[in-house]
């Protein structure tokens, strides 16, 4: 049983008010302590080396720390093409993670499957799990993951945060 | 001196293999199916070929026997790289196996029975390699279109 | 987003499942764990911390690379020949490009072929750097790997500077070469070169007698000449057993047979060894390189062959011939004669060999990649078993594996 927001006429404007400056507060927070599970299968692994590592560094917007476990990060990194059998691995891991939690497709091939149109290829991760953020490139320059992660903390700044139930 | 070993190897196994051909600096042996096994122990045993390099098949849908499967060993003493082509037909894709002779063939055998299904008679592990369990036909086939997917994992709706 | 967890199918097929022996565990190592690299899966059997027997299974990463190039031009896979072994794409590029040059004998001109060599030992560098510092990250040691990455960085920029991307290149061409270098390029080369003398002496410093590394990697992953060669094992794996075999002084391709390097090789054929035969061979590249440099003469890059070299723009856009041999070239491929090479050059993992089938016209008939990293996931359980659980890590880093290779 899931319960819903209570309707607009029957919210008050201070609660709004405190809603509003803790969904601010938890967005400043969650968005720059990111922890990446970086999901890294092929070429775009490289990039994500170069940009986890100087001069690119994402360590500065507070993405650097990877955890190897879906149970301990928030954000999955899918670098590389999922192929029709990773497919079921990525959805296991993804599953695994708790809330909340981002999608973040590195690269063309996680995208959309990139130039591999063919039986092998996941035509893009968002056939099977829902995605936040596309970076596009094959490999896409550093500069371009970076800009990825800048956008993607904009939106968690700007989402709401329930962290108690769904209106607060 | 590669010249000499080709003409060594072809002299030896002249009964089994037909007309020698040297394309592009490897010597290449046709020959039947049933003389394959013992064609690779002699150029193992005699002819010092230690390393098998690949296996793989051609597909000639329109040709009958269908397929050709492609062998490439090489001798880390001489130097020098031999071919041996075998044609199969659709109907009895069976050739022996290598792997009692070399390790490395236990997975290029499996890579090329699930691509385009030439049974390694011979091999115990023929399980899927590169696709997965589940995965009907075989994709390097001429026949098999290449955009036909079977997704493992049901796709969902469309992103808003 | 909330419900039962749902039964996701098995995509592998274990080929034990059942202990061997009492209180022994059976664990899945990947396929998605740093140390396989996101690809790799490995089912061991395990009695406490001991591995006694692996199961390893590939195919994560299979995009269809044959196929693929069955639907394109000769000329339009050559960005698919990139991402085979992408920590060194413009060796898969050149190696590929030499097969259909044997198929529509052409010879390279001389500048190509001291660029192509150059290169190609440039691109080695940077997959041997990859490789050592992705390995020795694994093991702990972060240092070197900030090190080497700093340094491959300057080689991808350097790259891109030439090419116009850092990792992916798509820079061979049949019969030549994308583009000439731009001015400068050989200055910025010698700095990166100059660069890389201090970087990896440094990794030599922190590394070569550090204990703890010491009884990390030596007699672990140990590998025998004879198993070896019977298993398919070519490349650093081979020559760290003993066996001093390099394709590039044994069938000497491009512009080996004019250089002067020698070709390190191990002792005892364990991770120590495949680690120092890889940081002696970065010393031989850089060698080698430098030589190429005082080599290089002006003069084309492209053979002047209409089959596969495109006309200048300013003939395109003046003469009809020259138009009508560009629309050609591009819409329906060069046109390569029918026959079949197979065609090997030494990449930084070993053979890497092209297998090619052609039946005349622009599109192939068949490409096979004979990819070492592939082969050597055949064998790689010999290096496995027998040994500690944690010894899984560091083995399968000195083995290399690429999955873009390993899978194509």
């Amino acid at each position: 049983m899931t319960t819903t927001r209570k309707p607009v006429s029957e919210r008050s404007a201070a609660f709004e008010y405190l809603t509003t400056k803790k969904d601010e507060l938890v967005g400043w927070a969650r968005k720059f302590s990111l922890f990446p599970y970086p999901f890294v299968t092929a070429c775009c692994g490289m990039e994500f080396m170069s940009v986890s590592s100087t001069p690119y560094d994402t360590d500065r917007f507070g993405a650097a720390l990877p955890r190897f476990t879906p149970r301990q990060s928030d954000l999955l990194m899918v670098v590389g093409t999922i192929s029709h059998k990773q497919a079921p691995v990525l959805k296991r891991v993804y599953e695994q993670m708790c809330e909340p939690k981002w999608v973040m497709a590195f690269g063309v091939c996680a995208t959309s499957g990139g130039f591999y149109q063919n039986y092998a290829a996941l035509p893009g991760i968002d056939k099977i799990i829902p995605v936040d953020i596309y970076i596009p490139g094959c490999p896409p320059r550093p500069e371009m993951v970076i800009d990825g992660i800048m956008r993607l903390q904009e939106r968690i700044a700007g989402q709401r945060h329930p962290i108690i139930n769904q209106d607060f | 001196m590669s010249a000499a070993v080709f003409a060594r190897i072809h002299q030896a196994l002249a009964v089994a293999a037909g007309e020698p051909v040297i394309a592009h600096g490897i010597l290449v042996l046709q020959i039947e199916p049933a003389a394959l096994a013992s064609t690779v122990r002699a150029l193992k045993e005699q002819f010092g070929f230690d390393m098998f390099l690949d296996v793989t098949a051609v597909d000639w849908p329109d040709r009958i026997p269908r397929f050709d499967v492609v062998h490439h060993f090489y001798s880390t003493t001489a130097h020098v790289r031999v071919r041996l082509k075998t044609r199969v037909g659709i109907d009895d894709p069976v050739v022996d196996s290598l792997v009692p002779l070399y390790g490395a063939a236990r997975y290029m055998e499996r890579e090329c029975h699930e691509m385009y299904g030439i049974v390694f008679r011979g091999n115990p592990d023929l399980r899927p390699l590169l696709l997965y369990e589940g995965f009907v036909g075989h994709p390097l086939r001429k026949d098999y279109p290449k955009q036909r997917e079977q997704p493992l994992v049901p796709y969902r709706d469309p992103p808003q | 987003m909330s419900g039962p967890l749902r039964e996701l199918p098995n995509p592998i097929r274990p080929a034990f499942t059942e202990s061997s022996v009492p209180d022994s565990v059976i664990v899945s190592i990947g396929p998605s764990h740093p140390a396989t690299h996101g690809t790799i899966q490995i089912i061991a059997e395990l009695s406490g911390e001991r591995v006694l027997r692996t199961d390893v299974h590939c195919g994560y990463l299979h995009r269809g690379f044959e196929k693929e190039c069955e639907a394109h031009t000769w000329h339009t896979l050559i960005p698919y020949t990139d991402r085979l072994n992408y920590c060194s794409g413009l060796i898969n590029n050149f190696a590929y490009c030499e097969a259909v040059e044997k198929l529509m004998e052409i010879q390279i001109t001389p500048r190509c072929k001291y660029l192509r060599t150059l290169l190609t030992e440039y691109s080695r560098i940077a997959d041997h750097l990859t490789c050592i510092a992705a390995g020795l990250m694994e093991l702990g040691a972060m240092t070197p790997f900030l090190y080497l990455m700093t340094l491959r960085d300057y080689i991808y920029e350097h790259l891109a500077a030439l090419t116009g991307a850092r990792l992916t290149y798509s820079y061979g061409r049949v019969g030549g070469l994308a583009c000439d270098l731009p001015a400068g390029w050989l200055t910025r080369l010698e700095e990166i070169l100059v660069q890389m003398d201090t970087f990896v002496d440094r990794v030599h410093g922190l590394l070569d007698r550090n204990r703890i590394f010491i009884d990390r990697m030596r007699d672990i992953g140990v590998l025998s000449t004879a198993d070896a060669i019977n298993w398919g094992f070519t490349g650093p794996i081979l020559r760290s057993t003993g066996a001093p075999r390099d394709l590039r002084k044994d069938t000497p391709y491009l512009a080996y047979a004019e250089l002067d390097f020698e070709v390190p090789v191990g002792i005892k054929g364990d991770n120590y060894d495949r680690y120092y035969v890889r940081m002696r061979e970065l010393d031989e590249s850089r060698h080698m390189i430098r030589q190429l440099v005082e080599m290089l003469e002006p003069g084309p890059i492209n053979v002047d062959d209409r089959r596969c070299t495109l006309p200048p723009k300013n003939l395109v856009y003046t003469e009809i011939e020259s138009l009508i041999n560009h629309f050609k070239l591009i819409m329906d491929g060069p046109q390569v004669p029918p026959g079949e090479v197979y065609s090997a050059q030494e990449g930084p993992n070993g053979e890497l060999g092209f297998y090619l089938v052609s039946v005349g016209g622009g599109v192939p008939w068949k490409v096979h990649v004979r990819a070492p990293s592939f082969v050597h996931m055949g064998g790689v359980h010999l290096m496995l078993d027998g040994y500690q659980l944690a010894d899984v890590v560091p083995t399968f880093g000195s083995v290399n594996m690429i999955g873009g290779e390993c899978d194509r």
